[in-house]
């Protein structure tokens, strides 16, 4: 130890090991992405994949993202897994208006992104139409694997969210 | 036509007349009796209460659309007798300009929501039937799509 290094009382040493600078945005932007709720949301057989996801062997918690919430109002993403029908369309906006923000939504699957084969009356041509879609996760169905990396990609996007984009949206303006 | 198809038809014909039967087809031992649509509801009540008979399990009933033909669309009910472990189809025929026949959901419950599928996908009518409301399709879907002149698109 140098002369300058006893010189030090234990509160300075303790404070040099132990404090870290940061901006706020990377701090929130951090423990938002490592712990992505995700809303249990299944329409049809990708719904198989996305709980093989959350399951051991793939294990999704890894991510911070295996607590699947029953209620909407717990969550911040929405994994779409499975064909949205044009009867379940109404019901699907409605839980998705009820999850707070900030909201993610991974579209996971061939019919949430295009319809898939279901080119027909009753199917939604894409669940874009409806709500704003983050990560596309194309395959039918996608592997757990698949979906894990458009969770990471998520992730990603979190990261880069710029903090002021919270009151650039319109009705969260910020008034004097 | 085995034993039990026969006795069905031949009773049918004595109870209702030989006028009440239009059609009877046979294929691969499956019996097929095109009956008169008035006559659906008293027929069933007969083929299902008749204790040599007792085709007491609606095990489908479907809409069918033949574009072209005078009477254009078919609803089919294909019955088995638990008992007797004998299989019918019974059929009826209704024109375009009102696709209407009694409900059988008296007779088997379960015909309820059967009807009701054909009504949505078919437009077909079930006078009588307690809740004659669509059963896959959005309230508001306002069309039939197995209708062979509904757009795939």
């Amino acid at each position: 130890m140098s002369e300058m290094e006893t010189l030090k009382s234990p509160m300075e040493r303790y404070l040099e090991q132990s404090i870290l600078f940061t901006t706020v945005e990377k701090m929130v932007n951090w423990s938002r992405r490592s712990s992505i709720w995700p809303v249990s949301f299944g329409l049809a057989c990708c719904a198989i994949e996305m709980m093989a996801s959350g399951a051991s062997r793939f294990d999704i918690a890894r991510f911070g993202s295996e607590l699947f919430r029953a209620s909407p109002r717990q969550a911040d993403l929405m994994i779409v897994a499975g064909t949205l029908t044009q009867k379940m369309a109404p019901v699907f906006k409605k839980i998705y208006d009820q999850m707070p923000e900030p909201k993610w939504v991974i579209a996971m699957g061939a019919c949430t992104i295009s319809g898939g084969i279901f080119n027909n009356y009753s199917v939604v041509q894409g669940v874009d139409r409806i709500v704003p879609v983050d990560v596309y996760v194309p395959g039918c169905p996608p592997t757990p694997e698949g979906l894990i990396y458009g969770l990471m990609k998520l992730q990603k996007k979190i990261e880069m969210e710029p903090l002021r984009k919270l009151w650039e949206k319109p009705g969260h303006e910020i008034r004097p | 036509m085995g034993a039990m198809e026969k006795r069905a038809t031949d009773k049918l014909k004595e109870r209702f007349g030989d006028a009440a039967v239009l059609e009877l087809k046979e294929f691969r031992d499956e019996v097929t009796l095109v009956v008169r649509s008035e006559l659906i509801v008293e027929i069933s009540r007969f083929l299902r209460d008749d204790p040599e008979l007792q085709y007491n399990f609606l095990s489908d009933l479907c809409g069918v659309d033949w574009p072209g033909r005078p009477e254009r669309f078919e609803v089919v009910y294909n019955l088995y007798s638990l008992r007797h472990k004998s299989r019918l189809r019974l059929k009826v025929r209704l024109p375009e300009s009102d696709p209407t026949v009694a409900s059988v959901s008296e007779v088997w419950p379960t015909a309820n929501w059967h009807e009701r599928e054909a009504y949505d996908l078919y437009g077909i009518r079930f006078a009588g039937h307690p809740d004659l409301r669509r059963i896959l399709n959005p309230d508001d879907f306002g069309n039939f799509p197995y209708r062979k002149d509904f757009p795939i698109r």
